[in-house]
């Protein structure tokens, strides 16, 4: 039994000593870096990386040098607090950026809370800032703001009935969630609401019910991953001739790849600065910051750069600009901060915090882009 | 006084459960020791079911989202304590253990193995896409158990992460006398028979598909009742409690530590959580290195790293 003990012991002193390096400003980070959300907590980490080496090679904050402490929770709600935790308990950071996932985030929150220590999420769903907890913000537009954001597109072109295809995972029945409970604020009827699993190879079926539907106008996709690439090459095939709506969740190169530029050309997604930094007009806003962090970002990784990846560059952003003009890293002074920034103009939109809202974009955030030609251009 | 085996494996739990947080450097450490204990509950329930019994089950997360989402839901829809919910929960696992069981454990094999493991996807599935009861894969707030605000009243102030250590490691310890407790009793000889001989059991008038059934109908209420822990731990849970990865980390956790041993399962069930924890140094080497502890053991410790490594010493002392 003495192994036992000593093998026991010897782990724990292996744990402590992992953690035992030192820096001035200690930030923590847990993301998805792998498993099924690799896709938004891989972009992520790299992100905040090359955030932080760029950081300390330009001198710190206020003179101080920043430590990220980063870990990779795998999608795993349990390993992401157990990680929320270690960060705030162990690391001591003083601020935690992450939860790639609702599902992550949500686990973090209460841990981050009890710590009072000011939390960034990067995920998407409203419940994370609705209603107001005094440490948690988070970066990316809501899901109920992209359903905003299509739905004024859709009454602008003078559409009353549409259909919606979503997926079943958290993120498409988020979406579908919301986008139900806005649409009537637009004059707008669902006239046909179908679902597919996020694993399924074909969604001709769905399609051809949507297809059938009486005086149907539009078509809605929310959904992330392959699903939507695969709703829109159903579409093709089917010729619907009706224009095809997908979600900010496939806001990226990647989807017009693997649904082919023939099948995506009409397709409208709200989208954000990011993916169009080429072709932004040279008066707007978030120009410098898009350029700047899509060159930076694909000469270090040698991938292209995505809406995911600018959440965290976004977090990070926002961690800098609160520590900078808080002139101190204590977690109550960063966290006031936090919510008095205004103005600061990120990847994703420009944040203008308050006590009563933590996210801090509004609509204008989100641009209405159309695919012409395997390439994304601006609707205006 | 002689230390019978039983005794001896509590003596020395009870012993780890108080005298490890004298090292804790931080309360982190708190969280990891009471996932461990979690995790160990579950697995103990594996050890009656693989151990003892000699079934495999490849759906045992099943019931630790039956266990789950019973504290999560059953105090905002029917105003039960979360207590309460617990039993539940382990009441609602108990009778899905005997619906599932019964027909399939009256078959010889390893029909128990991909029946349980459609059983555990179906609750999976339920958890993620019934929205309106479970708010879908987003997962769900889970309320808090009040056994912490009791204890603040009677003057006995503990940290929430050190509340669930010693809370976690009390259950444990009950667990893990119940199931010492079985061990020894008839029904744990029969098991054993059964586990060494179907055959031989079955003359000497052991009744093979009902103790399979028990020993599985066991198992998911221990499965159900960690899984309603983590969840008041957590107070925060989403289906992935019920996936079949977790299903598969049971399993692991019981046959790496060495699955007919309590207290080899408890270490499996340590192993596998610290070795994460650890392995984030080497970051990306990480899943590699684990598969890689997993091989080997598996390869020159057959019988579990726990029960290998004491026989190895016993081997020398002799």
């Amino acid at each position: 039994m003495k192994t036992l003990t000593t093998t026991a012991l010897g782990t724990l002193m292996a744990l402590g000593l992992a953690t035992a390096a030192m820096a001035d400003i200690k930030i923590g980070a847990t993301v998805s870096a792998t498993g099924p959300a690799s896709f938004l907590g891989d972009p992520e980490a790299k992100t905040l990386e090359m955030l932080v080496e760029e950081l300390n090679a330009a001198g710190g904050i206020n003179g101080e040098k920043v430590e990220l402490v980063l870990y990779d929770d795998g999608g795993d709600p349990n390993k992401a607090r157990t990680f929320a935790t270690r960060l705030v308990e162990d690391d001591e950071v003083v601020a935690i950026i992450g939860g790639s996932t609702t599902g992550t985030t949500m686990s973090i929150i209460s841990v981050a809370e009890d710590a009072e220590v000011p939390f960034i999420s990067l995920a998407g769903a409203v419940e994370i800032i609705e209603p107001v907890k005094p440490f948690t913000f988070k970066t990316p537009h809501t899901d109920r703001m992209a359903c905003e954001k299509i739905f004024e597109d859709m009454q602008k072109r003078g559409f009353t009935k549409v259909g919606m295809i979503s997926g079943t995972d958290g993120f498409g029945a988020s979406m579908q969630a919301q986008c139900k409970s806005v649409v009537g604020n637009y004059g707008i009827e669902i006239v046909a609401d179908e679902t597919y699993d996020p694993k399924d190879a074909d969604m001709t079926a769905q399609l051809t019910n949507i297809k059938g539907a009486d005086g149907i106008q539009a078509v809605l996709n929310p959904g992330f991953g392959q699903g939507p690439s695969i709703v829109t090459r159903n579409y093709k095939q089917l010729a619907i001739d009706l224009p095809l709506y997908q979600s900010h969740g496939v806001a990226s190169d990647g989807f017009i790849e693997l649904a082919g530029a023939d099948a995506a050309e009409g397709v409208r997604l709200p989208g954000t600065a990011l993916l169009i930094a080429d072709i932004l007009p040279e008066d707007d806003a978030q120009k410098p910051v898009v350029t700047a962090y899509k060159a930076a970002f694909e000469a270090k990784t040698g991938t292209p750069v995505g809406t995911f990846g600018g959440y965290a560059h976004d977090a990070f952003l926002i961690l800098k600009d609160a520590i900078t003009r808080a002139g101190s890293a204590e977690p109550a002074a960063i966290r006031d901060a936090i919510e008095a920034t205004s103005g600061l103009v990120g990847t994703t939109g420009v944040y203008t915090m308050s006590p009563e809202n933590h996210l801090g974009l509004d609509l204008s955030a989100f641009r209405m882009l159309e695919i012409k030609g395997g390439k994304w251009t601006i609707v205006e | 006084m002689k230390l019978t085996p039983k005794t001896a494996t509590l003596l020395v739990l009870a012993a780890l459960i108080a005298l490890t947080p004298l090292f804790f450097p931080s309360g982190y450490y708190y969280r990891v020791g009471a996932l461990i204990f979690v995790n160990g509950l579950s697995v103990l329930g594996i050890v009656i079911l693989t151990g003892y019994a000699g079934q495999v089950s490849l759906g045992h997360a099943g019931f630790a989202g039956i266990g789950a989402y019973a504290c999560a839901l059953a105090p905002v829809h029917l105003g039960l304590h979360p207590a309460l919910a617990i039993v539940l929960g382990a009441v609602i696992s108990a009778i899905m253990a005997w619906l599932v069981g019964r027909p399939i454990l009256r078959l010889k094999g390893y029909y128990l193995g991909v029946a349980s493991l459609g059983f555990g996807i179906l609750v999976s599935m339920v958890l993620s896409n019934e929205r309106w009861l479970t708010k879908g894969p987003d997962g769900i707030e889970v309320p808090d158990l009040g056994l912490r605000d009791l204890l603040k009243d009677m003057g006995l102030k503990l940290a929430n992460g050190e509340f669930w250590y010693f809370f976690s490691g009390i259950c444990l310890l009950i667990g893990a006398w119940l199931v010492l407790n079985l061990y020894n009793s008839p029904t744990g000889r029969a098991l054993r028979a059964l586990h060494g001989s179907e055959i031989a059991a079955r003359t000497v008038g052991v009744d093979v598909a009902k103790l399979k059934l028990q020993a599985f109908v066991i198992s998911a209420v221990y499965a159900s009742v960690a899984g309603s822990l983590l969840a008041l731990m957590n107070k925060f849970v989403t289906p992935d409690v019920a996936g079949f990865m977790h299903s598969i980390e049971m399993v692991t956790m019981a046959v790496l530590g060495g699955a007919g041993s309590v207290l080899g399962a408890i270490f499996g069930a340590g192993i596998l959580t610290l070795l994460p924890q650890v392995l984030t140094v080497f970051a990306e080497y990480e899943q590699l290195m684990l598969g890689a502890v997993m091989m080997l053991v598996m390869i020159f410790m057959r019988d579990g790293l726990l029960p290998s490594v004491l026989r190895k010493i016993r081997g020398r002392g002799e």
